[in-house]
This record gives structure tokens, sequence and C-alpha cells, in this order.
């Protein structure tokens, strides 16, 4: 692979916000209900996000970053 | 206390003591001169994105992660899951900021935050403050790991106790911290490094033996979180004319985000990797260690299932260590003797493993920016490094004499405080990067008024609750003293560097 110096897209940067939004927003996930598999909503929700950001940070990585060696 | 188990001490025994010896031989792993600080402190700056993973996870997910927030499930339910919300932000931040971070260090060949921003502001007062801070609010947070040690000894029935000067002291606590200090001594940063694999394969296998065995005799997921009243399964209502505890959840896991990797600790992980790039993809695994966090939480629902409290061999134990019992308590109701064993081991190594990182930070610490700043400029970087492995006996020293002389409340208190105040850092060691005409003066302002601000408010609540309700307007806006400092702090700070830098010559940023 070739070294490149510079990160490519650097707006992808931006799709880090989600997840910090997604986690921060309590209004959009304060609920008991509906229940998954017997666990509460709330719960759901923020254990379903802690995946969906690392998805995110991964495409982030690879959109922008892959590849960009530094030194 | 419970009862002494022959067949947990001795599985707890063997899984202890040999990884502790990894401890000792890790001196011979990636092998570099160990008279020189950042191969004694930072590992060399050698370690790959795994190896900074385990390292990172081995630094936050401590033996008083493993006992306190389950515990605070336990009390609070809902409320207490901030650390998930704070567990997901942290890592895109890292993502974010701190590879820049690295770079800058890497290329001065920084130790610390406080060397970094010494480097960018030139001012060594400034530098000295930012050391500082990190030091004493480490302090708490190490004494910490000996009130989760003290609850699994407790938990497996060891007590023993020896007079030292007149103060009674836990035998068994004494013998690990010993241990501790002489690898952490012989080896530095690459001990908790090595120890760090052993200690997650440890915690993986306790706690995925957890999320099955337990809810499988509870009667699966949903009679746990039936067991819990529905009124604490979420954060409670928001009241009239007030933001309510939702918007202290949501600040707590801000705060909480915002200070983590201000910790000298947790920035020594992230300065032991050998790249940016190791930092980046290190930051898109961080998130196993977040569910695991989360699996973590939902014990202290477990616990409050399976009714540990109302149990009469469990009394004793609740009754000196409060809730955080609720976990080692769990652990002697469902586990058979050896698995209990093992999973004492694992949040034992669990807090090893951290304190050697933390004590390694705050001698780094305490080494180039008191030390070599202060007392002596000219000294070798082998009297430095040595000058630092002392500074670590001495911080452990410290962090020992803490839970021996005061009650363990206090230390909660201390830890308390000292998140709002390493919050106060970040505008010295953070926002430099990205905002080039802040200067010193409107650092050290904003840093006083943050530092003050933050102290007075945890005060106003006798240090008991990290929560301090403002009132803006008559709205009443309930929110994390760190962030509500940080607020000032910052805007302290932008306003003071704008008025100074119009009167004087700006001093141009070194880094870059």
């Amino acid at each position: 692979m070739s070294i490149k110096k510079r990160p490519r897209r650097k707006w992808a940067n931006w799709l880090l916000l989600i997840p910090c939004i997604a986690a921060l927003w309590t209004p959009a996930y304060n609920f008991v209900e509906p229940r998954f598999l017997g666990i509460p909503f709330y719960y759901t929700w923020q254990l379903a996000w802690i995946w969906l950001g690392a998805g995110i940070t991964w495409l982030v990585y690879q959109l922008a970053w892959r590849g960009v060696e530094d030194e | 206390m419970s009862e002494f188990r022959p067949v947990t001490i001795a599985v707890f025994l063997v899984l202890f003591i040999g990884i502790s010896a990894l401890g000792f031989v890790a001196t011979r792993w990636k092998r570099g001169d160990l008279h020189q600080l950042d191969e004694w402190g930072l590992g060399g700056r050698k370690f790959g994105p795994l190896l900074v993973w385990f390292l990172l996870g081995g630094d936050l997910y401590t033996a008083y992660t493993f006992v306190a927030l389950p515990a605070l499930m336990y009390a609070n339910g809902g409320a207490g899951f901030f650390a998930v919300p704070y567990s997901i932000v942290v890592f895109p931040l890292v993502f974010a900021v701190f590879p820049k971070v690295w770079a800058i260090c890497k290329e001065h060949g920084y130790v610390t935050a406080a060397d970094m921003v010494e480097g960018l502001y030139r001012n060594r007062v400034l530098a000295l403050l930012i050391a500082l801070t990190g030091i004493v609010a480490t302090m708490p947070y190490l004494s910490l790991q000996l009130v989760g040690l003290e609850a699994i000894f407790a938990g497996m029935g060891m007590h023993a106790s020896v007079y030292l000067f007149g103060y009674e002291v836990e035998l068994p606590l004494l013998v690990a911290f010993g241990v501790m200090a002489g690898f952490t001594y012989n080896s530095g940063l690459r001990a908790p490094a090595l120890m760090a694999i052993f200690k997650d394969i440890l915690i993986y296998t306790t706690l995925i033996a957890c999320v099955v065995i337990i809810p499988a005799r509870l009667g699966g997921y949903g009679a746990i979180f039936d067991a819990v009243p529905v009124d604490k399964l979420i954060i409670p209502p928001t009241p009239d004319n007030s933001l309510g505890p939702q918007f202290a959840y949501a600040t707590l896991a801000l705060g909480g985000a915002l200070g983590l990797f201000l910790y000298p600790h947790a920035l020594t992980g992230l300065l032991s990797a050998s790249s940016r790039d190791a930092i980046r993809r290190n930051a898109i695994f961080m998130p196993i260690y977040a569910f695991m966090l989360a699996l973590l939480l939902l014990l202290g629902f477990m616990a409050l299932a399976a009714g540990v409290k109302q149990m009469p061999e469990f009394a004793s134990g609740f009754e000196r260590f409060g809730d955080i019992y609720a976990v080692p308590a769990l652990f002697n109701y469902m586990f058979p003797d050896w698995f209990v064993g093992v999973a004492f081991a694992a949040i034992a190594i669990g807090a090893l493993v951290p304190g050697a990182i933390m004590s390694i930070a705050a001698a780094n610490l305490f080494t180039r920016n008191v030390y070599r700043a202060y007392i002596r400029p000219e000294c070798s970087a082998a009297h430095e490094t040595q000058v630092a492995k002392i500074f670590s006996l001495l911080v452990k020293a410290g962090a020992l004499g803490f839970v021996t002389f005061f009650p363990e409340t206090s230390v909660v208190q201390l830890q308390l405080i000292g998140g709002i105040w390493m919050c106060q850092t970040l505008p010295a060691v953070l926002m430099g990067l990205y905002i080039k005409w802040l200067n010193s003066t409107g650092l050290l302002a904003g840093w006083t008024a943050g530092m003050v601000a933050g102290t007075l408010m945890a005060a106003a609540t006798d240090f008991k609750n990290s929560v301090y309700e403002l009132d803006v307007f008559g709205l009443a806006v309930p929110c994390y003293s760190a962030v509500s400092a940080l607020v000032l702090n910052i805007a302290v700070t932008l306003i003071v560097s704008m008025i100074a830098a119009s009167r004087q010559e700006p001093v141009p940023a070194v880094a870059e």
C-alpha cells in the first residue's frame, strides 16, 4: 500500500459526533417500553450505540485515515 | 465477613502469584535501556494497537470500577448507568484528538501533559500547576484501588492485620501492595502492560460466566429487570422549571469522558503507543471494553434480583463496605468455590494493573515537572529515572496510608473532587492545539476560576454529590460540577487570553 501523508475526506471526522449525540441526548431513549428480549429500551438503546459508535469510528477510519502513516 | 474458603483462596493465590510474577520478568520484554524515563515510564513508546488496547483497558476498568459501578446501579437504578454513554463518547474523542497529542509529545520527547503545556506556552508556573493537579487527582484514585482490594479480601474471608506504628494495617493489602511496588519499581510500564493481557483474559472469563450463569439461575434477563422497581429502571422524570436528572445524567457522561484522558495514567497509556495509527485503530476496538462495562453494571441489578443484601452471611460485609460489597457477595452466592477464586483474582489483578500505571504516571509528572524543573535541572537521564522509581514507591505508600488513616467514604469524596479538578486542565492541555491565540495568562486565570468554582460547588454538597444544581434565570440546571466549572474555565480562558494578547506581543507557540 502506498503511504500517504495527509488524511483524505476530512469531512468524515464530523460523523464522530453522531454517537456522541445519540449517547448524550437522553430524551431520545429514557423509556422502559418497548422491551427487547426482556431488556428495557433504555438499556437496549445504550448497548446498541456502543456497537454503532464503534462502527462509525471504523467508518471514519476507512474514509479518512486508513493508510495515513505519520513520522 | 464471609466464611473462610480454602479452595477459593488456593485458586486465587495461584492466579495472583502467577500473574504478578509476569510483572517481574517483564523487564526482558521489548528490551530497552530502563535508565531512560521514556523506557521505564512509557515502555519506550513501542506498544502497538493491540497492546495499547490492553493497557488502556487495564487503566480504565479497575478494581474500583468493578465493585463501585455495579454498586451505583444497585443503589440508584438506571440513573447509575451513565458510565455507558460516557464510554460511547470517550472513544470518538480519543480518535479525533489524541493522535495529535501523541505526535507533539513524540516529536519533542514529552512524557507528561505538563511537559506539553510547558512546551506550548513556555510558562513554568502553568506547567507546574497542571502537573500538581494530575498528581493530587491521581492519589485518591490509587487509594480507591485499595478499597476495591479490601472488599475482595473481605469477600474471601481473608482477615489478618498487623500493627505498624500503632496503626492497624490489613496484612493481605500490605502484601499485595508490596508486590505491586516491587514489579513497578523493577519493570516500569512494561509490567502492567504484560499483566493487563492476562488480567483481561480473567475478566472476560468472569464476565461471560456472569452474564450466562447468573441470569440462568435468576430466570433470565426479563426476570432480573422485573426485580428492579419500575421507577428505578430509567432516569427519574423531569420536574417543572428544571432540566432535571436527565440533564445531570448527560453531563456526568460528558464530564467523565472529557476528564478521562486528562488523567495522567490514561495519557501514559496513550503515549506508550508506537504511532498515531496505533491510537486510532485502538479507539475503534475500545468499545469492546465499553460493552463489557455495561454488562458489569448490570451485575448491580443481578445482585438486587438475587437479594444478597437480605442474606445473613453477607450482613457484616455490607455493614463495613456498604453497597460496594454487592458484587463480592453476588459472586460468593452464585459461583462454586473455585470460580469465586478466579473472579476475585480478576478483580485483584484489576487493582494492581491500574495501580501500577497510576503510580508510574504520577512519578513521571513529579520527576519531569517538579524535580527536574525546580529541584535538579541538570540531572542525568539515569538519575531522573531513579527519582521516578523512588517517587512511584512514595505515591503508593501514600495511598496505603490514606486508606489506613481515613475512612473509606472520605477517599470516595476525594476521588469525586479529583475528577472535577482534573477536568480543569482541559483548556491548557487540549484547547491550545486548536486555538493558537490562547496564552498562559488566560489559561492561568481560567484554571484558577475553574478550580475555585468546582471546589465550592463540591463543598456546597458536603463533597457527597458530584452534581450541583445551578439556578439560571429561575431554571434549575442540575449539572456535573466538573462540566459547569469547565464552562466557566473556558469562558475565562478565552476572555483573559484575548485581553492579554491585545496588551502585549504574543509569544509564538512552539509546537507544530
